[in-house]
């Protein structure tokens, strides 16, 4: 992720024009695209979905009806450290609804949401695949296991302090 | 003299347990070394045991699990540079006793022959194990003859479904149509099972065999590996396979001098659990809201953008050219009755050796878990496994004796889906975990159909509504009913499979449904409404551990003066009982 960036309209433009370019022709590009846009601004801004729906003539409802469809798209920018805990089965018998709870409580914020400060954002997932080690998060592309409350409050702490320095 | 090769798992599950240092602190020290060689390889299954570190010297292999900086120093200097194994570290050995052998033993590793084994990043390393013998013997072969060969080693969509692959594969041979589509379904998203990401990770050479080998079955020229975008490690690994594969004219045109043309792309998917369904992920692949559409027509006769399309898992497709390449018959001659080979299972929850492992078919739930899986941990008595992710079922001590195989698991109410299988013990509530899948099942329902849409919401309802103990017996009928009417009234199987984990927990743990609704009791002190933590003022020696751990204050209490929970602010998260040194806190 490259984080949010806060570009004028002309520079935004010039931004979706290099993305849209590159599929333009493509049957069933949408979703590409979208990932495309999140990656360079951190979400979806509405004006960029309007500026695509323009210049590929599809209707910003189809577009907008894909984007909500998918949990990985955002419509709000993300926390510098989007935190992705695992609400998977092994991860669930093994309590990690307490670390929620508790990653709630530590935050300030609920699933979902993203911290004043902008450093973190929390979202609640399916299964992150690393069932054995469970319950698990991802902080950015990072996943830790075996957490308990504690364990991951140190955790989201270390990434604090990184992201102070 | 031959080198010292050195292998470190380094799959998802790995880096997360902590091995990426491990490698980098062997590469420091030894990377120089013209007689070491350290490679990174994929998952070989003991998941438990990770950091897993190997090392191959002078012809015998020893593997290390929790593995540290200061057990790798260790091993370093005794056994890498000098040649003493570290006896107390070895987990798994070919010359001795070692303690996870006979997990190893129990298993046959088709789909994960080379998983764990091989550098997934090097295509010669497949190579040197048979890699893509498989696609050129069959391009030898006429296609039909590849087909028939599928159908007669009784290989089955590991996917969930268990339909026959030769025949699918027959019926989009058949289709009419110039352009076909190849799919590798790669959009795992049953929680708890991590099989397909493993193969990915650690052998996608495998897969993409796999598709080369259906490819020229049923003629088609493009494939398409339909990948979740929470597993980006799979999606890198695959990316330098496709690109080797095509280096060394596995992909590409006329492939090996056949004259066959076969290309593969990657399509991110980009978070919705009922893409895993087929006609939703060809809408997915397509660009649009992932949502089911009606079968007929079939993806083998109108398919991505109308073309005839042949739909497998990724477990699936990684059977194939070893079946290609031993023959049908070495094949089948594991399994029972109608379901053949192996099946890859994902061990989780709670058990003692979670992972990944590889049985053949009919072998009993029992075996799985407690010979092959170690049984349950902290002494704690078996209560139920969870079969098939949100679609299957979950299955008593009572039904341990069932064979995994396709049909047997069916009669049980649950299904073997994809493979998941989370061990609960005691402590886990049965309502609750219904609860959970049903929360599932109801956020990632695509909203088409009313049933699925709304029913599940309605069947939520109700469960919490039990979980916070203002249940009546009446809803256990309701919840029943709608779990019938939503079976029947949905279009796909997200819909058609979502009641699955509540009508099984009522069938073989009504009785403790009815603890919530008539005692207003949760036997497994799980949900929280039900329960109340206290202080035994007699036990409690005042040490304040408690009250430091709290996360909401409600502990109060002088130092070497009884403390005492103030029920109205008290969250139920347990953590207090964990940390008294004098087990004071009871959770009533």
């Amino acid at each position: 992720m490259t984080g949010v960036v806060k570009e004028s309209t002309e520079e935004m433009q010039q931004v979706l024009d290099k993305i849209i370019e590159k599929y333009r022709g493509k049957p069933g590009s949408t979703i590409g695209i979208l990932s495309a846009i999140q990656e360079k601004f951190g979400y979806l801004p509405e004006e960029a979905m309007d500026y695509v729906s323009e210049s590929l003539n599809i209707p910003s409802a189809e577009i907008f009806g894909v984007a909500s469809f998918y949990s990985m798209f955002r419509f709000q920018p993300e926390g510098k450290y989007v935190v992705r805990l695992c609400r998977g089965t092994a991860c669930h018998v093994q309590g990690s609804w307490l670390v929620g709870e508790q990653l709630q409580r530590h935050l300030g914020i609920e699933e979902g949401g993203t911290t004043k400060d902008g450093l973190f954002s929390l979202h609640y997932v399916a299964c992150l695949g690393c069932c054995s080690l469970a319950p698990v998060m991802m902080v950015n592309g990072t996943v830790h296991g075996r957490l308990t409350p504690d364990k991951a409050v140190e955790v989201l702490e270390s990434y604090r302090r990184e992201g102070q320095e | 003299m031959t080198k010292t090769v050195i292998k470190v798992g380094m799959a998802s599950c790995g880096i997360a347990a902590g091995a990426r240092p491990v490698y980098e602190y062997l590469l420091d020290k030894l990377g120089d070394r013209k007689d070491v060689e350290i490679k990174q390889v994929g998952c070989i299954g003991l998941c438990f045991r990770e950091p897993l570190v190997e090392v191959i010297k002078d012809g015998t292999r020893v593997m290390y699990g929790e593995v540290d900086i200061d057990s790798l120093e260790k091993i370093i200097e005794s056994h890498i540079l000098n040649g003493t194994p570290v006896e107390e570290k070895i987990i798994l050995s070919d010359s001795t006793e070692a303690p996870e052998n006979k997990t190893i033993d129990k298993q046959v590793r088709i789909v994960l022959r080379n998983t764990g084994i091989i550098d997934p990043t090097k295509i010669d390393e497949y190579l040197e194990r048979d890699g893509y013998k498989g696609l050129t013997k069959a391009l030898q072969m006429d296609p039909e003859a590849v087909i028939d060969e599928i159908l007669e080693s009784g290989l089955r969509g590991r996917g969930g479904a268990g339909f026959p692959t030769g025949l699918k594969w027959r019926f989009a041979r058949k289709a009419a149509g110039d352009e076909k589509y190849v799919v590798c379904n790669a959009d795992e998203g049953d929680p708890g099972a991590f099989m397909d990401r493993s193969v990915l990770e650690g052998d996608p050479h495998s897969v993409i065999e796999g598709m080369l080998i259906c490819g020229y079955a049923i003629g088609a020229k493009h494939g398409i590996i339909y990948c979740r975008a929470e597993y980006p490690l799979a999606i890198k690994h695959l990316n330098i396979a496709i690109e080797q594969a095509r280096e060394r004219g596995f992909l590409g045109k006329n492939i090996l001098g056949s004259g066959f043309d076969f290309d593969i792309y990657i399509k991110e998917g980009a978070g919705a659990f009922v893409c895993g369904e087929e006609t939703a992920l060809m809408a997915s692949i397509e660009g649009k809201r992932g949502m089911p559409r009606p079968r007929p027509p079939f993806p083998a006769n109108k398919g991505i953008f109308g073309k005839p399309t042949n739909i497998n898992n990724v477990e699936t497709l990684a059977n194939v050219a070893w079946i290609i390449l031993h023959g049908a018959s070495e094949f089948n001659k594991y399994g029972t009755g109608k379901s053949r080979g192996t099946k890859v299972f994902a061990l989780a929850g709670k058990i003692v050796k979670g992972g990944l492992v590889e049985v053949p078919m009919g072998m009993p739930l029992r075996e799985v878990i407690f010979d092959v899986g170690g049984g349950i941990p902290d002494g704690k008595e078996f209560k139920a496994v969870q079969l098939g992710g949100p679609s299957g079922g979950c299955l008593p001590a009572s039904e341990l004796d069932t064979p995994v195989d396709y049909e047997s698991i069916n009669a049980t109410g649950a299904i073997m889906g994809s493979g998941g299988m989370v061990v609960m013990d005691e402590d886990t509530c049965i309502v609750d975990v219904a609860k959970f899948f049903l929360s599932f099942v109801q956020s990632e329902s695509c909203g088409k159909c009313p049933f699925c849409r709304i029913g599940t919401k309605r069947m939520l309802e109700i469960l919490e509504r039990i979980c916070d103990g203002k249940g009546t017996p009446e809803d256990l009928d309701l919840l029943e009913d709608l779990a019938y009417k939503i079976k029947d009234g949905s279009l796909c199987g997200l819909g058609q499979t979502a009641p699955n984990p509540v009508l099984t927990t009522l069938k073989y743990f009504r009785h403790e449904y009815e603890a919530h609704v008539n005692e207003k009791k949760c036997p497994a002190k799980v949900c929280t409404n039900l329960i109340h933590y206290t202080i035994d003022p007699d036990t409690c020696i005042g040490c304040t551990k408690c009250s430091k751990v709290c996360p909401v204050g409600a502990i109060e209490g002088q130092i070497r003066q009884p403390h005492k929970i103030d029920d109205s602010v008290c969250v139920r998260c347990g953590q207090c009982k964990s940390v008294c040194p004098v087990k004071a806190i009871s959770v009533e």
